[in-house]
């Protein structure tokens, strides 16, 4: 149990240009799940890494629990990890990959028994406790290494992408497993995963991360409805969100050569800029925007309809009871607009009525 | 009711025989066929009459004549049963010398292992200049056997040898060639050295294979660098590590002959030899071929117990990947 606080950290790797990551600042209290996700490349394993002293922190601060663990061993840190790849040590049982980080530790031996005990229970190995790893399961084998884990009694887990493995089904049900334990356990988390859907349901806040750098730190809806650029717009949330070249003057929004009146002008933007709209906020209506449909995609549920408007292409999620032709007539439901620069692509002119989510913005 | 029940019948075996056949992919596909039986023994044809000629047939030749006593001028020989065998065994030298190979063995194998092994984790464990590191320690095994010991004799030489003058600093006057013990050690220094590239090759590819997670898990679990090899990288380079032993015990036993000859040749002292050293001694220069064959297939008999070992006993415990 303890609070994790990142001060300024950057990591320029040996040889390299520039940095991987750079001056990130984020402070995690006791007992919250931290999920860092972003593209591949975007430095947040690294950033986990550094904390779990996997790598040296070129500039900045780690402190675990109110202790700076720069120059401390990974084994000094009183962290636990579970890797992607599971990292079960083969040639020992599952009891005996439970018990090794213990052991190392000089725990009593009846604790060691029961905490193993303890957690075999928790995550139904039981019966597998005297198997090598190899005799198990891919999902088996992820919970051996969240066993070793949480034996442990860490002051923080960090995950990394530790359900990229596993197939698509087993993936959801270990993810609600997590989110359980951590929340069972109240152990500080830091989870890196390229997955949207699976940071959004695990996070209690978000960080994405982007070229090294954090765009947005949020709660996952704070993130979705307000997203902080358009690189965060279009990576949190599926379908992306629309992101199309508008011309705003006062309450009109022009869109190629056609527009659409808003109730009330946008504050603090005038000219070019990038118009962002969910597609769960874009529906029919008697008058509006004239939608050419290029393809459909049935999600059972709701269907995606993907077209264009003016050119700039679009998606609508629409209910499948809704009857559909080749043009329509599309509005944005709501004052759900988005508007981003659109040179830094970062969010501009917050009116009152891009302001419907929950959440507060940051 | 007679027709439903049939196709009722028949259906599972016609989805066995479907299922069989989406299985097994066509066999031309697979393997390449010969039309005439003969053609793939053509095609071995050479490789077998090398493998006859120079492995099976002096083989069968020295079972063969460890039975007889051969004139020296090749003009007759005698049948006399195991006699070659018991004289073998039973003369005192024969088991000094079987003695001191037992005692070279164990020390070139548990040395160069060692080393060889050490060298290995440290080169795994250089960033900087690891291409150069590992060329330099690989480089030794492309020495041929008697250059090494050519090389080794002038750094033991009597007069010139750097050893030599390195061991006098401390008062040891080293008579390579000349003591026992003397020609002992350089023998033993040489063949090790001669087989840490080896070894360090096999066991650097070995640590390569251990998965970086697996040592980052341990680096968590476990602070002290020695105890987190000895539990958890040692085990996994176990598989590599006995199978060197079996190539070291058989380098040992066999391939240091050429070193040995270099070291002990035209030497007048009694110099120690490997069994190996001493069937060449009493069949090429004693002209003893029954009593040389006889030891030679003695040898024989202790390869084909290691290889048995290794056979059923590690390559059962190896799993690769």
């Amino acid at each position: 149990m303890a609070s994790i606080d990142i001060t300024g950290v950057s990591k320029i790797y040996p040889g390299a240009a520039g940095r991987s990551v750079t001056g990130i600042d984020l402070t995690i209290a006791d007992g919250e799940f931290i999920v860092l996700v972003g593209p591949s490349g975007c430095g947040k394993s690294t950033l986990l890494r550094m904390v779990a002293g996997l790598e040296d922190i070129t500039e900045g601060e780690i402190r675990i629990a109110g202790r700076r663990v720069n120059d401390l061993e990974p084994a000094d840190r009183d962290i636990a990890m579970v890797f992607q790849n599971y990292a079960l040590y083969p040639h020992m049982t599952v009891r005996e990959n439970m018990a090794y980080g213990l052991k190392n530790r000089k725990t009593p031996r009846d604790v060691i028994e029961a905490r193993v005990a303890e957690a075999a229970r928790m995550l139904e190995l039981g019966p597998y406790l005297d198997r090598k790893p190899r005799a198990l399961s891919g999902g088996q084998r992820q919970r051996v290494a969240m066993g070793r884990a949480i034996v442990r009694q860490p002051a923080a887990f960090l995950f990394d992408e530790p359900l990229s493995n596993l197939d698509a089904k087993l993936r959801v049900s270990m993810r609600g497993e997590i989110r359980r334990l951590q929340k069972r356990l109240g152990t500080t988390s830091i989870y890196v995963t390229h997955d949207q859907l699976e940071a959004m349901t695990l996070a209690d806040r978000l960080v994405v991360l982007n070229g090294g750098r954090i765009e947005q730190v949020g709660t996952p809806l704070d993130i979705y409805h307000h997203p902080a650029s358009t690189f965060v717009a279009s990576f949190i949330g599926s379908p992306a969100m629309n992101l199309i070249d508008a011309e705003v003057s006062g309450n009109r929004v022009v869109i190629g050569d056609q527009a659409i009146t808003l109730a009330a002008p946008v504050q603090g933007i005038g000219g070019p800029a990038v118009l962002g709209i969910r597609a769960e906020d874009l529906h029919p209506a008697p008058s509006g925007l004239l939608f050419r449909v290029d393809l459909v995609e049935e999600l059972g549920a709701q269907r995606l309809v993907h077209g264009h408007v003016s050119g700039q292409g679009l998606t609508l999620a629409l209910s499948p009871a809704h009857p559909l032709s080749e043009t329509m007539t599309i509005a944005p439901a709501g004052p759900a607009l988005h508007f981003f620069d659109v040179g830094t692509g970062r969010r501009i002119g917050d009116t009152a009525a891009a302001r419907t989510g929950a959440g507060v913005m940051a | 009711m007679s027709v439903p029940s049939t196709s009722l019948q028949t259906s599972p075996s016609g989805i066995a025989r479907l299922r069989a056949r989406l299985a097994a992919p066509p066999e031309a596909a697979k393997r390449v066929q010969f039309r005439r039986p003969l053609l793939p023994w053509l095609l071995l044809a050479p490789q077998l009459a090398v493998v006859a000629t120079f492995f099976y047939w002096p083989s069968a030749q020295a079972v063969i004549s460890s039975f007889y006593i051969e004139d020296p001028f090749g003009f007759g020989a005698t049948f006399v049963g195991l006699d070659n065998y018991a004289d073998a065994v039973g003369s005192s030298e024969y088991i000094r010398i079987a003695g001191f190979t037992v005692m070279f063995t164990v020390i070139v194998t548990v040395l160069s292992l060692a080393i060889g092994m050490l060298l290995a984790v440290k080169a795994d464990k250089v960033i900087r200049g690891r291409p150069a590191y590992r060329t330099a320690l690989i480089a030794v095994y492309a020495i041929a056997p008697p250059v090494a010991g050519l090389i080794g004799m002038m750094l033991f030489d009597q007069h010139i040898g750097s050893i030599v003058r390195f061991a006098a600093l401390f008062g040891w006057n080293m008579q390579v060639g000349l003591s026992y013990w003397d020609t002992a050690f350089a023998m033993i220094v040489v063949a090790v050295w001669l087989q840490i590239p080896y070894n360090f090759i096999f066991v650097l590819s070995g640590l390569q294979a251990i998965p970086s997670a697996v040592r980052e898990a341990a680096l968590i679990d476990c602070r002290n660098g020695l105890r987190r090899f000895r539990t958890v990288i040692l085990p996994l380079l176990a598989p590599t590590a006995f199978f060197l032993m079996i190539i070291n015990i058989t380098y040992a036993l066999f391939d240091t002959f050429a070193l040995i000859d270099v070291m002990v040749k035209d030497k007048p002292a009694n110099n120690p030899i490997t069994l190996v050293y001493k069937v060449y001694l009493d069949g090429f220069r004693g002209n003893d071929i029954g009593g040389s064959s006889a030891q030679s297939v003695i040898l024989m008999a202790v390869v084909l117990v290691l290889t048995l070992f290794q056979f059923r006993y590690i390559e059962r415990r190896v799993h690769y990947g």
